[in-house]
């Protein structure tokens, strides 16, 4: 095993506290016995229709994702100081919308450059001086973590808009559950399946004042086209709440309505997970059939409750993420428990000159791309790679931000010969309404190639099982 | 000045709509040379949303049709008390803050033209005050762009205007908002009345003009059509972006037929 790189399951000292029950298990496995377990857990993602797409990566819908049956294991103590860290800067990217949407304060301060957040394209004048009920703008927050000591993690980036995979943590769990329930017995894992609960607890609790009754919430998805589709029906379901396409509702008078067999019925809240842009061409794009025409007409004067807020992305933009911190400190006067990883931002010309003499040893991002896809490796990328980058990079600076190349932490992973260290990452989701809740766990991708850094499920990566366990 | 309004909007379809949605900036807010004494929107059949403020400080209301129908018509009648405050926006309540005035979209992205246009208008006045800057360049488009009715179309840009060598108030906005960007200012679009005067100069009833943020100023109107800041003669209805942002009626036909329209636009004001 790799000395450089923090193995979750044995460090130096030897096989670590999380994991001790899981040693036996995998070390008293047959081979055979293995595959046909691999093969069982193939069958019961298919049965459940759970299939590729995760994180909006795009890919062949009709894939599996690669499910590893390795779990990836938190202690307890461990996993407070995570969730301390999670729902601090749950908080502190909530009130930095509620802020920018409102008198600015932060940015009066000098702590945050005005363009940066006015000029964004995620910062929505529509929604400006609009207060959404109890301040909250996203209540689905997903933090991308990774680990690189015993006590080292980092925030990658934030997901303030609709961050997707969380079927995948409910799945994984049911899974490994179905598969191998004395490893339920043996060791007491901390359950996740309250999520939904607390889901539409948190959905419910920000129902609009003029919601005077059990608030009706609904599940606003683009489609079977889309993507997440499976996931949008699979949350629906497990909340018990309708699962809607934008030509379900229409908007008549103050309010949002739903068409049911038994006539029209006033939806409270819109778990949405449509992008902006196509929320209501009334307002954003107008050659928009996805969404619901005048709903922010709707939302603007209180009818209805969408979440996340339209306009919430301006907090998880990867310009504004380096700020993190300081919204942490500027909003609640606490030190950050998360770190973010050390960033250039390529459109400032000392940045930038460093990025450019550094660029084998650094990951450089698009400050809008996602998925794996558009950056540069530096260390695992041959020269013409990087001279092609550069150029890129010359070309347009400011659309891009570098990053150090992290010391991922691994976790056992099965591969044909066994197990084998493969390099993991962590996405939780906190909820954030009346409460700010986060379940023990998220959705652990692994990246299954030997040496890959990239645990993008687009690009060879899989999903863990994640633990939190309660230690002796 | 006491300024009575009326506007009639009325849609005719060849076939009956599944039903029409529509959103409304059709009242004027309260502001320094603006004080509204009666106002009314009227559409028969519809049901009506809540007026609400948005943050702009623009008065929007939601009206629906869900029935099939052959026409809509919307009706605005009211009577408006104006001063002049030689463009200055004051006593407007609004909660956007300048910069985000400072994006563009489709309609007024800058060209090569616009941005020589700019450098034309201001060389050599790099230093001078913004406000004379805003005047130079609202000077420029009117200069650029001779007011010719049928020019241009509703979708015309701020860049197809300019290609065109002329237009309309909608055009002389976009360019006028496109350059002002250039100059790092901020600027919106503005939807509102104008009332006709005899003195000769090309006017339309149902007017657009831009806003310049001028630092220690604030928003500061710009009518390049009429080479004047807005004066008595004019009633501010709302803001955006750009022509379709700033709209005073937006809206969407269910089950889409051919439609005519049928705009008329009446300001005059009342003699005290």
């Amino acid at each position: 095993m790799t000395e450089a790189f923090f193995n979750e399951m044995y460090d130096r000292d030897g096989l670590r506290m999380p994991y001790q029950m899981l040693e036996g298990w995998y070390q008293n496995m047959p081979a055979e016995f293995r595959a046909l377990k691999q093969a069982e857990a193939e069958g019961l993602f298919r049965r459940y229709g759970i299939t590729f797409a995760v994180y909006g990566e795009g890919g062949d819908p009709d894939r599996l994702i690669p499910f590893d049956m390795f779990p990836r294991v938190f202690g307890a103590n461990e996993w407070r100081r995570l969730e301390r860290g999670i729902k601090q800067r749950a908080r502190a990217l909530n009130a930095f919308l509620s802020d920018v949407y409102d008198r600015g304060e932060i940015i009066r301060a000098g702590r945050i450059p005005a363009d940066l957040v006015y000029q964004n394209e995620a910062y929505e004048i529509a929604v400006a001086g609009f207060r959404p009920p109890l301040g909250v703008f996203s209540h689905i927050v997903g933090i991308d973590l990774v680990r690189t000591g015993a006590d080292q993690f980092y925030v990658l980036e934030d997901n303030c808009r609709t961050p997707s995979g969380v079927s995948y943590m409910l799945e994984n769990r049911e899974v490994m559950m179905r598969m191998f329930p004395h490893l339920f017995q043996e060791n007491r894992v901390a359950p996740v399946d309250g999520y939904a609960r607390l889901l539409k607890r948190t959905l419910a609790s920000v129902a609009p004042a003029k919601c005077e009754r059990d608030p009706c919430v609904v599940l606003l998805t683009p489609g079977h086209y889309n993507s997440a589709y499976y996931e949008h029906s699979f949350l629906a379901d497990l909340m018990g709440i309708e699962l809607v396409e934008g030509q379900d509702l229409f908007v008549e008078g103050d309010f949002c309505w739903m068409r049911t067999t038994e006539g029209p019925k006033k939806v409270d809240v819109i778990y949405r997970r449509i992008d902006d842009a196509y929320l209501d061409p009334l307002c954003f794009r107008p050659d928009s059939t996805l969404g619901v025409p005048g709903l922010m007409n709707v939302y603007r004067s209180g009818g209805v409750t969408i979440c996340s807020a339209p306009g919430a992305g301006v907090a998880d933009d990867k310009a504004i993420y380096t700020y993190v911190p300081e919204m942490i400190r500027f909003y609640l006067g606490e030190a950050p428990i998360l770190e973010n990883v050390p960033t250039w931002q390529c459109a400032k010309a000392d940045d930038l000159k460093y990025v450019q003499e550094h660029l084998a040893e650094l990951v450089v991002k698009e400050v809008h791309g996602s998925g794996g896809y558009g950056m540069l490796v530096g260390p695992k990328a041959d020269k013409a790679t990087i001279e092609a980058f550069a150029a890129k990079l010359a070309a347009n600076p400011s659309n891009y931000i570098a990053q150090p190349t992290l010391a991922l932490s691994t976790c056992p992973t099965f591969v044909e010969e066994g197990i084998a260290p493969r390099h993991v990452d962590l996405r939780p989701y906190c909820l954030v309404g009346r409460d700010v809740e986060l379940v023990p766990g998220g959705l652990t991708r692994v990246a299954l190639t030997d040496g890959s850094l990239v645990v993008n499920s687009s690009q060879g990566g899989g999903v863990k099982d994640t633990w939190v366990i309660a230690e002796e | 000045m006491i300024l009575t309004v009326f506007h009639k909007t009325r849609y005719d379809f060849a076939s009956p709509v599944g039903g029409i949605l529509q959103s409304h900036r059709l009242t004027p807010a309260k502001c320094d040379g603006q004080k509204v004494i009666d106002w009314k929107v009227e559409v028969p059949g519809a049901v009506m949303g809540e007026l609400f403020r948005d943050g702009a400080g623009d008065y929007i209301q939601t009206v629906s049709l869900r029935m099939p129908v052959t026409h809509i018509e919307v009706t605005v009648s009211g009577k408006v008390e104006t001063t002049d405050t030689s463009g200055i926006l004051r006593g407007h309540r609004e909660r956007v803050a300048p910069r985000a005035y400072m994006r563009h979209t489709m309609r007024t992205e800058a060209n090569r033209a616009i941005r020589d246009l700019v450098d034309d208008a201001l060389r050599g006045k790099e230093d001078a005050p913004e406000l004379d800057r805003a005047h130079l360049l609202a000077a420029a488009v009117a200069e650029a762009l001779p007011y010719r009715p049928g020019a241009t179309h509703a979708h015309t840009t701020a860049a197809e205007a300019m290609t065109e060598g002329a237009g309309v108030c909608q055009d002389h906005t976009q360019v006028l908002i496109a350059c002002a960007h250039i100059a790092n200012m901020p600027a919106r679009y503005v939807s509102g009345y104008l009332n006709a005067t005899d003195d000769g100069s090309p006017h339309e009833a149902s007017h657009a003009w831009a806003e310049i943020f001028v630092a220690g100023l604030g928003w500061v109107g710009f009518d390049a059509s009429n080479k004047c800041c807005p004066n008595e003669h004019y009633i501010r209805l709302g803001s955006g972006l750009d022509a379709e942002d700033a709209a005073p009626i937006r809206g969407l036909v269910l089950g889409g037929a051919e439609e005519t329209l049928d705009v008329t636009v009446l300001i005059e004001a009342q003699q005290q």
